[in-house]
């Protein structure tokens, strides 16, 4: 694993790329060096606690911002820092018990660092745990006006709210019947319906969306994706699906640690490599070095009409061969669903790719695609089936030009079409 | 802290709502639990006293009004101690979770003692009107009385909260040391002025409180006004301490107790 410094850019920002860096947008949030320590056996740690306390109130003190571990202590977010401008979507990601959740907790204010400093500007709007604040036996309708309360929104609010909050959620037959009768699903439909009808500057979201069904995902993205224009967004999720979709850079950590902090395939292809190995039980010591040295991607045109072509350029720079890879090249339609998809092992290909230079060109078409705006990703995945994505949906997409027929995105060609008065067939 | 205060009381109204709603709700006696407590205990000393087992001398009004007043006066401290404790263990979850002013919870508990203590004032008049206890000028001093009472509970309450949330032990504490407290305080007997008893009346803090509370609604001359003020004032100094200390100490709570 290459430190996240010395890393030189592998993916150059496509010409449609959302320009996320721009340096004249407001940094929402600093993150400066901040470290947590955590105990492991519960006894410490509450004697721990009542110490922490009690020095709190003792000027003389130099243990609250202690750098020392004491026994049995560790440290659960060892020196993270980054920085989130208006408009981005930082996603976070590691294993479980890598220090997701509690750098999370310090953003939104809920526990203090034990070292660095946190800079929040806004409004902050966290769902760190959906439904935290319902109460089973009271009814969706009077849960949103407790939760709404919780999160800082005013009866007169709510009230302004409560119609669109309902539906957002999709739960009106079941909104006045108490929250103990709800699924999990509608539960998660609910929270996350109150909580972002609070518009905040900065959103926390934890792992929340993976209990929602598949349409409900794909709207809760879209309206990610709408509140990140004005509001910087920090994600966690363990689906590099979800990841790649949302955000446009990564903080990926593992046991409290930055390993990477910057474009989402590297962060994501880090992250793959770490699951990969130990899911393997250690057997097989895979290199956590990516084998790719460099790589550019590009897909021309970027606007087309039905019936067209489009045309997939990868340059690849390997330090060693991958034999019997694979390529796929996924359509994502604006909802974030895969639409269509080019699979080179479904065309019977064997993608052999060598040591040094690989110039790869694949001519896709023709598109029946109706018209509307497309997201592509190239996956590469080697010969054991560990991906590396070379994919952003914030990356490359093309237009379809034309008017709109029919309602389903991919239309299907058709070898003959044939009218006659007499029927040519019987049941 | 005072501007925390003041933009939780929304959120301290809905909670309280939220709280009293469901609580009605799931119990089927509902608000006789109330009045349960204080109704028994008061009962057992009334019992007692009829049947000369222990003898009380010197209330002034019957004893049974004197026994009930007594303990419906002590369940206001009693319920005002126990709240912060109360409501910190229910909110756990979502102290873990989501960042709110946490004077919310806390004012909604103070607003299910303020209640109950209402509640409770109807079987106080009850008795009053039963016994024809006829209160005279003194009867300015409930109102405050009640309000020392209830302040002393909650800053002692809140100063334990803290340490309560992290160990177990200090909830389990309270409740027998309430018992004896109870028992040491001039609740269901008067005050006792020689020996040890009266020792631990003189510098019992609850006891002038209890003591002048109970004055106001008989039309009895007042004996421990100037102690009642200085309790007072103390109970209000800590208050503010306890909330500031638990305002600090609350992260790490939240780091120790996890989500």
């Amino acid at each position: 694993m290459k430190s996240a410094t010395s890393e030189q850019s592998l993916i150059p920002p496509a010409s449609n790329r959302q320009l996320s860096t721009q340096s004249d947008q407001e940094v929402l949030v600093r993150v400066d060096g901040v470290s947590k320590k955590f105990c492991r056996s519960l006894k410490k740690s509450l004697w721990y606690g009542v110490k922490d306390i009690l020095s709190e109130f003792n000027p003389f003190s130099s243990t609250v911002q202690g750098d020392g571990l004491r026994q049995g202590e560790f440290w659960s977010v060892n020196d993270v820092s980054f920085e989130l401008r208006r408009g981005e979507c930082l996603g976070l990601i590691g294993r479980n018990g890598a220090g997701k959740t509690t750098l999370l907790k310090m953003l939104n204010g809920l526990i203090k660092p034990d070292r660095g400093r946190i800079e929040m500007r806004g409004r902050v709007g966290a769902l760190i745990a959906l439904g935290a604040g319902f109460n089973p036996i009271l009814t969706g309708r009077e849960n949103i006006y407790v939760n709404g309360a919780v999160l800082g929104l005013s009866k007169r609010k709510i009230d302004a709210k409560i119609e669109g909050i309902i539906d957002f959620a999709d739960i009106r037959e079941f909104i006045d019947s108490p929250v103990q009768n709800y699924s999990s699903g509608m539960q998660v439909r609910l929270g996350f319906a109150v909580a972002t009808a609070l518009e905040p500057d900065i959103l926390l979201l934890d792992e929340v969306l993976a209990v929602g069904d598949a349409a409900f995902r794909a709207k809760c993205y879209n309206k990610i994706g709408e509140m990140q224009r004005r509001a910087a967004v920090i994600f966690v999720s363990h689906s590099m699906q979800q990841i790649s979709q949302v955000c446009s850079s990564i903080l990926y950590l593992r046991a409290g640690q930055t390993k990477w902090l910057g474009d989402v395939p590297h962060g994501v292809a880090a992250y793959m490599c770490e699951n990969a190995q130990s899911s393997a039980g250690g057997e097989r010591t895979r290199s956590i070095q990516l084998p790719v040295q460099s790589a550019l991607l590009m897909f021309t045109p970027t606007n087309l009409h039905f019936g067209e072509c489009l045309t997939a350029r990868l340059e690849l720079k390997l330090e060693s061969a991958m034999p019997d890879s694979s390529i796929r090249i996924p359509f994502y339609n604006p909802e974030g669903l895969v639409v269509a998809e080019w699979n080179s092992k479904r065309a019977g290909i064997r993608v052999d790719l060598v040591a040094g230079k690989n110039s790869l060109e694949i001519k896709l078409g023709p598109l029946h695609l109706g018209p509307g705006t497309y997201e592509i990703a190239l996956v590469l995945n080697d010969a054991t089936g560990v991906f590396l994505p070379f994919w952003s949906l914030k990356q490359h997409s093309f237009i379809v030009q034309g008017n709109i027929v029919g309602s389903c995105e991919y239309q299907i060609p058709h070898l003959d079409f044939h009218v006659s008065r007499e029927p040519q067939w019987k049941l | 802290m005072f501007r925390d205060l003041w933009a939780s009381r929304e959120l301290a109204w809905r909670i309280f709502v939220r709280d009293i709603s469901s609580q009605y709700r799931q119990t089927f006696l509902g608000y006789v639990w109330a009045f349960l407590p204080p109704l028994i205990s008061s009962v057992t000393f009334i019992f007692l006293n009829s049947q000369g087992i222990i003898q009380v001398t010197g209330t002034g009004i019957p004893y049974p009004a004197f026994a009930l007043m007594g303990t419906l006066l002590w369940q206001v401290f009693m319920d005002a101690l126990q709240s912060p404790i109360q409501s910190t263990a229910q909110a756990k979850p979502m102290l873990a979770k989501i960042n709110f002013p946490r004077e919310a919870i806390l004012l909604a508990g103070s607003y299910l003692v303020g209640l109950n203590f209402m509640i409770r004032l109807v079987l106080l008049i009850i008795v009053m009107l039963w016994w024809q206890v006829i209160p005279g000028i003194g009867l300015a001093l409930f109102i405050p009385a009640v309000i020392a009472l209830f302040t002393c509970g909650l800053a002692i309450g809140l100063i334990l909260a803290p340490i309560a949330s992290l160990y177990g032990d200090v909830s389990r504490a309270i409740s027998i040391i309430t018992q004896f407290w109870m028992l040491l305080t001039p609740v269901v007997y008067p005050p006792l002025t020689t020996g040890l008893a009266g020792t631990l009346v003189a510098w019992n803090p609850v006891s002038p409180l209890i003591v002048t509370a109970r004055e106001s609604l008989t039309n009895q001359p007042f004996t421990m006004l100037p102690q009642f003020f200085i309790v007072f004032g103390a109970s209000v100094v800590l208050l503010f301490i306890a909330w500031f200390v638990y305002r600090v100490a609350m992260p790490h709570i939240i780091v120790r107790l996890g989500g």
